[in-house]
């Protein structure tokens, strides 16, 4: 109950902040140029390369948004009105993601016109392109987490965005780097790598060990902010 | 109602507050009276839950603030020293938001909102962004929250600092309207503020409570550790001498402005002002003046808060 109140909160919030809607703008001027170029270059009625292309977008994306969640409460002193409502530390984090989500929600929500327009103009596949979404849900869920741990770990919001991108790029290049080695190392580094467990979904493919990767990934990320925001009260 | 037992605050190795113990009854009025850094600040963020003790206890209605520190934290309105508010929300979503995390029934929210709007006498900018509200307002708004669930318990740090002399007046009459209904600690390093607003106030300093009473009591405990004015015609070097040399003199202060005048402090209660005038004119002195002053709220504080050693005395002998 508390959580969907703090969710809302964070979810309106945005909607009064000029960054998110130059966030929201600019990642709906890029996809479309995107999808634009997937329609002309593949001259197919498929979205893959347009949502292949979605999650480099969240890797720059997600950090504008979640950079304030908690820096911005703990420079501002709102966090000590919070903490010291009778609410749980785990209720206070859990909202913040989940508002958060809501607004990447909301942005793909809004490239619903490409598919509509596919549909309209031609017969695609529809398997990968639901399958892709929820692949970009999960993705954006993994990836926000991770950036509200770092929004936790400092009052600066630059330094909280800057943070959480250093983190993203190296779930992100954890593939390519993995190829460097060989054997378990790189099976390792492989499978931590946030950009292969997408491959699945952007086939059409919805596989169970993608969907727990990245729900541990942000289970991972919320746990370790409910301890930073804890760890601050008990220094 | 607030009850502090043996509270101790390191932050690394320095000590924030050291053993303090003081209780507030239901209904009452405490001032928490310290300069800036004696750790009046640590303590209400304890009582709040908002950081542990390093050591001691502290309890909200019988609620531990660390064993039971959800319940604790229910009974409480706390206004944090900085007022901090969401400066891109309205004054009334603001307050709606902080009555739902506070576990205003969603039936209760509109008129517990209205209540506290009325109340704090924000109504007419109930509609306007916090971020454009004026410094008078937002302590107001910052009140209203800390009320908007009707704790039993207010927790108030320095509710008027910052304030011009009019607002401070307003803020002071709605706190004190409050008492009665809510427990209150307000805590504040200006003196006549607290005497106003306060039934009793607890002096700390550098994390030590160093006096405990009423506004009057404070008065006249201090006013019985007597000063007295001495104005002496002679030679100043050796009256200085003769009154720091008589029994119950603390301390011989000369007075800058004029040569010949001391402030004399002397033993609570022991009144040596006869055998001051007599030695006086024995050795063929002009005595012009020997009268006891009284020492202003102020001049209480300061010498509370500024020094250890006479006041150790006076707890003694009191
Ligand atoms: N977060 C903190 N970390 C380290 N020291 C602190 C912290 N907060 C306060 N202090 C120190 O603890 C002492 C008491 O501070 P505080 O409780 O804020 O006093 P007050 O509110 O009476 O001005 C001061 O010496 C202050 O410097
Ligand atoms: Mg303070």
């Amino acid at each position: 109950m508390t959580v969907f109140t703090i969710a809302g909160k964070e979810l309106r919030s945005y909607f009064t902040s000029p960054l998110a809607y130059v966030v929201t703008a600019g990642f709906l001027v890029i996809t479309g140029i995107f999808f634009a170029l997937s329609v002309v270059l593949t001259n197919q009625a498929s979205l893959r390369f347009a949502l292949d292309n979605f999650r480099v977008i969240f890797l720059f994306i997600t950090p504008l948004i979640t950079m304030r969640l908690l820096a911005e409460e703990q420079a501002t002193g709102t966090i000590e009105l919070v903490l010291t409502s009778p609410v749980r530390d785990w209720e206070v984090v859990l909202g913040k993601f989940l508002g958060a989500l809501g607004l990447l929600c909301v942005m793909l929500a809004l490239t619903l016109y490409y598919p509509f327009l596919l549909f309209v103009y031609g017969k695609p596949d529809p398997g990968p392109i639901i399958s892709g979404y929820l692949g970009l849900v999960l993705l954006g869920a993994g990836f926000i987490a991770i950036g509200l741990l770092t929004s936790a770990l400092t009052k600066n919001q630059i330094v909280a965005a800057v943070l959480a991108f250093a983190i993203l790029l190296v779930f992100w290049l954890a593939a390519p780097i993995g190829d460097v080695f060989q054997g378990t190392l790189r099976d390792i580094l492989r499978y931590v790598s946030a950009l292969d467990h997408y491959n699945d979904f952007s086939r059409g493919v919805i596989d169970t060990k993608d969907i727990v990767y990245y729900l541990s990934l942000a289970a991972a990320a919320l746990f370790a902010t409910v301890q930073v925001v804890g760890a601050r009260r008990w220094i | 109602m607030i009850d502090v037992q043996n509270l101790t605050k390191y932050y690394a190795d320095h000590i924030a507050i050291e053993n303090l113990t003081f209780h507030v009854a239901k209904g009452e009025i405490l001032g928490f009276l310290g300069p800036n850094g004696a750790g009046k600040s640590t303590t209400m963020r304890i009582l709040t839950g908002f950081i542990p003790p390093s050591a001691g206890t502290a309890a909200i209605d019988g609620f531990d603030v660390m064993k039971n520190s959800l319940e604790a934290r229910r009974r409480v309105g706390y206004l944090p020293e900085t007022t901090p508010l969401y400066t891109d929300l309205t004054v009334r979503s603001y307050l709606r938001y902080m009555a739902t995390l506070r576990g205003v029934p969603r039936k209760n929210l509109k008129s517990r909102v209205d209540d506290v709007m009325t109340k704090c006498r924000v109504e007419d900018v109930a509609n306007t962004i916090i971020g454009k509200l004026s410094k008078g307002y937002r302590q107001r708004v910052g009140l209203a929250q800390a009320l908007v669930h009707d704790p039993p318990v207010l927790i108030l740090d320095e509710p008027t600092a910052g304030l011009d002399p009019r607002q401070n007046n307003e803020t002071r009459r709605l706190i004190r309207s409050l008492a009665g209904d809510h427990t209150i600690i307000l805590s504040s390093h200006i003196l006549p503020e607290v005497s106003q607003t306060c039934q009793r106030v607890v002096i700390i300093n550098e994390g030590r409570l160093v006096a405990e009473d009423t506004p009057e009591g404070l008065t006249n405990r201090l006013r019985s550790s007597d000063r007295l004015l001495v104005h002496v015609r002679g030679p100043v070097d050796e009256v200085a001498g003769l009154l720091g040399a008589m029994p119950n003199v603390l301390a011989v202060i000369p007075d800058q402005a004029e040569a010949g005048r001391f402030l004399v402090d002397t033993a609570p209660d022991s009144d040596p002002r006869e055998e001051i005038a007599a030695e006086i004119v024995r050795r063929g002195w002009g005595l012009r003046e020997l009268r006891p002053v009284g020492m202003s709220l102020e001049e209480i504080f300061l010498k509370l808060t500024t020094e250890e050693a006479p006041l150790e005395a006076a707890e003694a002998a009191a």
